[in-house]
Order: structure tokens, then sequence, then C-alpha cells
């Protein structure tokens, strides 16, 4: 079969139309959030004194580092499974989320005495911490790696890294919401070990399963 | 011809394709396929695969780009998305004997200033990746491509209905980029 007879093929298939790439891996971050969320409402649950966290400052500021992370992660990874685009900007900007994190728990070191460290650091909620932003990541990950075998990544391990700092983005957030450890120090330890965790069984699966 | 000039068309008929223009995708992949042949030649002497493996890597450029078109940006230019596919299956046949390697990306200027290739000579690996495939399938596939029959003839000849040939083709395809990936067996 001459490479004449296998465009012939192609031509004929081209009535298959699949949706621009963008849009199913926004459609994968989308659904795997809505698994994360239901799977987190109908097991954990917000913590009780939601409204009252809010209040402070540094309960909020967990989100603006998850968030944050998962946004930029996101967006590196849009670029990761397209041919012929750089990363650019991206290739950087998902170390603002941990930079911010480094900063705050700097600081925290800083105006607490340091006998207080060590109890701050460990806290109460390391297992469930542990246990749960991965348990939360999967729903996240099944459905990013869904999107991503419909996209071309130049370096499937990579972009299987960065599709786990998304899902377990998303996956930090919602326990953030339940986990009554506040303390920059901690969520530095435990959530960084957890969602580090994810990033690599992401590369993992990444290496083999997003070959084009 | 201006490097400009080709990129825009070759845009134009992929967005027109993306669109289901099958003529225009018909002559993009034509338009294309001289233009693999050289970047593959070229830089097959380069990481030591011989020439009559450069028509299989050819083929499977072809297959990728069918089965990744949605992942062109139409904003974008068409040269850096076809260039870095094909660097990719390039680097990915390197890697399949055994050896590790940057190539660079070759600049799509360099490419259509020389001459391109119109050698239909070699019949590429597509024979014996055609061989991996179930013989129903295989049917398939020569009757809409080798014979060059149409979906309803086919589906007459095959007893199927035109959707469910056009649904085998499609898994047909995407078995074979498969095949050449070296995967066994994605059906």
């Amino acid at each position: 079969m001459r490479t004449e007879d296998l465009i012939n093929a192609l031509v004929v298939d081209l009535t298959v139309s699949k949706a621009p790439f963008r849009r199913m891996l926004v459609g994968g971050i989308a659904l795997g959030s809505i698994i994360a969320i239901a799977e987190f409402l109908f097991w954990i649950g917000v913590r009780p004194d939601f409204g009252h966290a809010m209040e402070t400052i540094r309960f909020p500021f967990k989100f603006v580092v998850t968030l944050s992370l998962a946004a930029t992660a996101a967006r590196l990874l849009s670029r990761l499974a397209t041919p012929g685009v750089s990363s650019g900007f991206w290739a950087w900007a998902w170390l603002a989320a941990p930079l911010l994190l480094m900063v705050a728990a700097t600081a925290e070191l800083i105006v607490t005495p340091a006998t207080a460290w060590w109890p701050r650091l460990v806290g109460t909620n390391a297992r469930f911490c542990l246990m749960l932003i991965p348990f939360l990541s999967l729903g996240p990950l099944a459905c990013i790696f869904a999107a991503l075998r419909q996209g071309a990544p130049t370096r499937p391990g990579l972009a299987g890294a960065v599709a786990g700092l998304v899902a377990s983005g998303v996956a930090a957030t919602l326990y953030a919401s339940h986990c009554t450890d506040d303390s920059p120090l901690f969520m530095a330890t435990w959530y960084s070990l957890a969602i580090g965790m994810v990033a690599l069984i992401g590369y993992v699966i990444g290496s083999r399963v997003l070959r084009w | 011809m201006g490097l400009r000039v080709v990129e825009r068309e070759w845009g134009l008929l992929m967005r027109a394709a993306i669109d289901g223009d099958a003529m225009a995708y018909r002559r993009l992949l034509v338009s294309l396929t001289p233009v693999l042949r050289t970047v593959t030649r070229r830089n097959c002497a380069r990481i030591g695969l011989d020439g009559g493996e450069a028509e299989d890597i050819v083929q499977e450029v072809l297959l990728a780009i069918h089965l990744k078109r949605h992942t062109w940006d139409v904003d974008r230019p068409f040269g850096p998305w076809i260039m870095t596919i094909a660097r990719n299956k390039l680097i990915d046949a390197r890697r399949r004997r055994g050896n590790r390697l940057t190539l660079p990306i070759d600049d799509l200027a360099d490419i259509l200033t020389a001459e391109g290739s119109d050698d239909t000579a070699d019949r590429g690996d597509l024979d014996r990746m055609l061989g991996g495939l179930g013989e129903r399938q295989r049917d398939l596939v020569r009757s809409l491509s080798v014979e060059g029959r149409s979906v309803r003839e086919t589906a007459e000849r095959l007893k199927m209905s035109e959707g469910a040939v056009r649904v085998a083709l499609h898994r047909a395809i995407k078995a074979l980029a498969a095949l050449y990936r070296g995967d066994g067996d994605e059906n």
C-alpha cells in the first residue's frame, strides 16, 4: 500500500470530526472537578466554621495558593499537549503558588516562637491531608488524561506530571475547605507532599498512556 | 516559493479540511507529502536510519497529522505545528532502535528551498502494518484506499451499513497508528 493510498483512506476518514483539543481539555478539567466536588460533599464536607474561617486571612489564603496552582498548571498543560507551541511564560508561572506558600511559611516562622514551630508543622490532620488530596485527585486525573489522549504532548511524562498538578490543585482546594489546619507551615509541608505524590503518579502514568 | 505563502496556503487548506472539505484535505496531504519526504530523508541519514524506512515515517507522520488535526489552533502558524509532529515521529523512530537523540526542528524555510521529492517508488511498511489488522479491517481499508472505492460501494460489498464502514475505518486508522508506534494491541 502506497502513501497515496493511505491518503485516500485518511480523506474518507475526515468526516469523523472532533472538537478542538483545547475545548476537550477544559471539558476534562471541568468534569473531573465536578466529580471531585461530588465526592467531597458526599464523603467529607466543608468544615462547620467555614463562614468564620473566611473572615481570617490564613484560611482564604489557602485557596489563593491551591487555585492559582491549578490554573497556572492548566495553562501550561494546554501548551504542552499542543505541537509547535512553546510554553513560554507558563513554563514558570505555576511556581508562583509554591513560592507564595514558602513566603507565607517563612513569615509564620518569623512571627511565632520557635517552640510553636514543630507543633504547627505536624498539625493534627497530616494523615488526612496525605490521604484525601490524592483520593480527590483521582477523578480529575482520569478525566484530564482522557482529554490528553486526544492531544499530542511532545513529552508524555512531563504532561502527566503537570496533569497531576492540575488534579491535585483541584483536590487541595476542596480539602482546604475542610481542613482546620490553616498554618502555612503545615500546608507547605503536607500539601506539597501530597501534591508531589500525585504529580509523580501523573508522570508515571503519562509516560505510558500519553504516547501517540 | 515563499515560506509565508506556502504556510498560509496550508493553513487555509487545513482550516477548510477541519470544516469538512474533503477536497481541500486531499490537496493538503498531497502537498505535504513531498515536503515530509524531504525532511525525513534528510534526517534519516543523520540519525542512522536507511532510506527505506523514510517512507514508513512519512506515513506515520501523515497518520499523526490526521489523528491529531484538531490540536492545531487555527490562529497559530501551520509550520511549527507540522514540523513538531514530524520531529516527534523521527525521534520515536530513532528511539525504537534504542538510542536517545535530540533533533533540532528543521526550519520550514530550509525544507521548502530544497527539492521536494515525488518519488513514489517506496511502498513503505504499510503492507506489513496492514497485516497486523484483522482480515475484515484489512479488506475494508484496501477497498477504500488501494481500490479507491466509495464508502457506499464498500458498504455494499462487505454487507455493512455506511455508518459502520466509517466507524470501522476510523478504528483501523487508529490501529495502524498504534502498530507503527509499536503498541501491539490497541483495538
